[in-house]
């Protein structure tokens, strides 16, 4: 492989499985919302 | 019964919504389009789309979904008819049903295919066979009334088979069949597609055959990703980019909307979009990258697969090269190949039951088993054709027609809805309630104006493609239509022969050579003809072609001109063959003579078939909106009664 062929790759891979990783960390680490019931009837549309 | 169904898991939904975006097309379109796309070029369009087409219509839709479905509609046309309080709309939130019927219908046999091919992998039954051989496996398995394993009607058996897993899963319930489907079912994709990408990767020229120079992984990968910047300048790339964003992300189908009415009024939907949609991402770009196109260069060569790569690989090229890797590791190769690519299709094909299903529950009242099965059983009647008579054309006019044209016309119009009738300041307020993550701003006016100006783009560009997508001819004036256009479809302009429902005589589709006739082991006569080419032979008498001629000069030893098949058909018995071995024909000149029912009934009728499915909705969204107007009159004189 060419050098820029292994860095556009090796890049992209990396930033790809690093965002996607982030978001599902953060939806791990969220706590679940407890207030959607009381919430619902509050709600102005 | 009410439709009071919601997700048990956060983790549940968002592996949900990442199957239904995960699917055939991750692994099979997407390295196609790189390859025809600039190589790794074509990553800055597609990742540039993404972020401004992708991300805002994941919002849209997600946004769309809870909405609705906090209003108790779990389907499209009500959805629209409760953002747009205009009539007109919930019509075209017909698409939203009907083109998960559609695709669904075709969808479910692309499934029973890698549900047979893991079957017929375990079994090892392409073990031994030449490349021609696995490839001429495919075509027999999808002639009805052939049969591969002695079960009769075998095609149509694993279709049933399919379905009705399909149906099954559906009737057991959101949390009790999808949610559990999805939790195992993408794990088990993501630890196949890894292996496999990791034999992708490290497989370099251990396995070349003798004498191929260029039968490397690592060509592939380097073809996959080498920067050819000049392409960034051609409209096609961009187009392919955005086409692909679209397609891989499972939006304009009405399923994202339908998975997102389930979600409780407050919690998160930006959060989840981009953790369903990254995960997309992730498998497409890490994992599909890394399989298809690095294995088939690593043993058939760089030129094979540049001439050759398309959908077909998965079937027909890809059990051949895994019977290289020896019994036992082929064998587990080809069921983790055919595994991951069942799981990413039923994970697809299930969430395309839910706006039917959420649809008849919410309008007419039915049960879940009751709205599962009248689905299984309308997929079965519209899917049957695709079955059939899929070598006559009707699987491929119901892609174009349900699995494309649909898909952008919807996400078009559900796009203007969202930023222009509901108000982007509404829409968003109504994104951000109960967001886990900070939405940025500058996403508001990308959301109104550019992404549905960049669909605006992607369904022009549709209409009238220009021919051999040659953009920078048709923008210097030459502009004729190529015939997968959506005009060019109309009006049939690919069909070149055989322009007729019946006929007496078949016509040659092209000019060249018959080099042979034969009685194929399914009881047709075969005639295939060749054209003249320049190819050549590797050591291990694999046909590979030419396409640069620096190439050419490098390998000259081996160069030779020769003929290579370019259409194969096949007649029945009692058709009468008109031409022999060596005859030199042209095109529209008489193969055979009989009672001929040309491609072109088959798809006439394919249209005709998704034409009486989408008014037959339309009925029903007639019939439902009467059915409110009705309960809302009832309503209203039961309070003006207790007030008397």
């Amino acid at each position: 492989m060419t050098t820029s062929a292994l860095i556009m790759m090796i890049s992209v891979q990396l930033i790809v499985t690093g965002i996607t990783g982030y978001f599902f960390f953060k939806v791990l680490n969220t706590p679940p919302k407890t207030d959607n019931n009381d919430l619902d009837e509050l709600i102005d549309d | 019964m009410a439709n009071s169904d919601s997700w048990g898991t956060r983790v549940g939904l968002i592996l949900a919504m990442a199957g239904n975006a995960v699917g055939l097309g991750n692994f099979l379109r997407f390295p196609v389009q790189a390859v025809q796309n600039g190589g790794g070029a074509f990553i800055i369009p597609y990742l540039v789309c993404f972020l401004i087409m992708g991300i805002p219509l994941l919002w849209i839709e997600w946004t769309m979904g809870r909405y609705g479905g906090r209003k108790g509609n779990h389907s499209t046309p009500f959805i629209l008819d409760e953002m747009t309080r205009l009539k007109f709309w919930k019509y075209f939130g017909v698409f939203g049903i009907f083109t998960n019927i559609g695709v669904a219908a075709y969808y479910c046999y692309i499934e029973s295919w890698t549900l047979a091919y893991v079957y017929h992998s375990v079994m090892q039954t392409f073990a031994g066979g030449t490349q021609e051989e696995v490839s001429n496996f495919f075509v027999q398995y999808t002639t009805v009334g052939y049969s591969t394993t002695g079960i009769p009607f075998e095609s149509i058996i694993f279709y049933v088979i399919c379905l009705a897993l399909n149906t099954w899963i559906l009737s057991q319930g959101l949390q009790g069949g999808i949610e559990k489907v999805a939790k195992v079912g993408v794990p088990l994709l993501l630890i196949f597609g890894a292996f496999l990408a990791v034999k992708g990767i490290t497989l370099g020229d251990s396995n070349a055959p003798d004498g191929c120079t260029d039968c490397n992984s690592l060509l592939g990968l380097n073809f996959l990703w080498e920067p050819q910047l000049d392409s960034l300048l051609s409209p096609s790339v961009w187009l392919a980019a955005a086409g692909q964003i679209f397609f891989t992300l499972s939006v304009g189908m009405g399923t994202i909307h339908c998975y997102s009415s389930y979600v409780r009024a407050n919690d998160d939907i930006a959060l989840n979009a981009m953790s369903a949609g990254w995960m997309n991402g992730f498998v497409e770009i890490v994992l599909g990258a890394s399989i298809v196109i690095p294995i088939a260069v690593g043993y058939l060569g760089l030129d094979w697969v540049v001439e050759n790569a398309g959908f077909s690989m998965a079937f027909q090229t890809m059990p051949y090269l895994f019977t290289q890797w020896g019994t036992y590791l082929g064998t587990i190769a080809g069921g983790f190949w055919f595994g991951l690519l069942f799981f990413a299709g039923i994970t697809s094909s299930l969430a395309m039951g839910t706006p039917w299903m959420g649809f008849m529950r919410d309008e007419f009242g039915w049960g879940q088993k009751k709205a599962a099965w009248s689905f299984g059983g309308i997929i079965l009647l519209v899917g049957m054709p695709t079955v059939l008579f899929f070598q006559q054309g009707v699987f491929d006019e119901y892609d174009y027609w349900a699995g494309t044209v649909s898909l952008v016309v919807f996400a078009l119009a559900e796009s203007i809805i969202f930023g222009w009738r509901f108000g982007i300041d509404r829409g968003w307020k109504e994104l951000s309630r109960g967001s886990d993550i900070k939405i940025p701003n500058f996403y508001k006016p990308i959301t109104k104006y550019v992404t549905p100006i960049m669909l605006l783009i992607v369904f022009l560009s549709a209409l009238i493609t220009p021919k051999d997508n040659n953009w920078e001819a048709a923008f210097k004036g030459n502009w004729e239509l190529d015939a997968s256009s959506i005009i060019g479809k109309i009006q049939n302009k690919g069909i070149v022969a055989n322009k007729t429902w019946f006929s007496e005589y078949f016509e040659s589709e092209l000019s060249g050579e018959v080099t042979e006739i034969a009685v194929g082991v399914t009881g047709k006569t075969r005639v295939q003809i060749s054209s003249q080419a320049q190819f050549y032979k590797d050591g291990a008498g694999n046909p590979r072609k030419i396409y640069s001629e620096s190439k050419k000069e490098e390998l000259a030893d081996v160069i030779y001109d020769s003929l290579v098949v370019s259409k194969t058909y096949r007649f029945d018995k009692k058709q009468e063959i008109l031409v022999k071995e060596g005859d030199q024909i042209e095109l529209r000149d008489h193969l055979a003579k009989g009672s001929f029912i040309h491609n072109m009934f088959y798809t006439d009728m394919a249209k005709l078939l998704l034409t009486l499915l989408f008014l037959f909705i339309c009925y029903l969204v007639f019939k439902a909106t009467k059915r409110r107007e009705r309960a809302l009159r009832d309503q209203l004189d039961s309070e003006g009664t207790k007030n008397d």
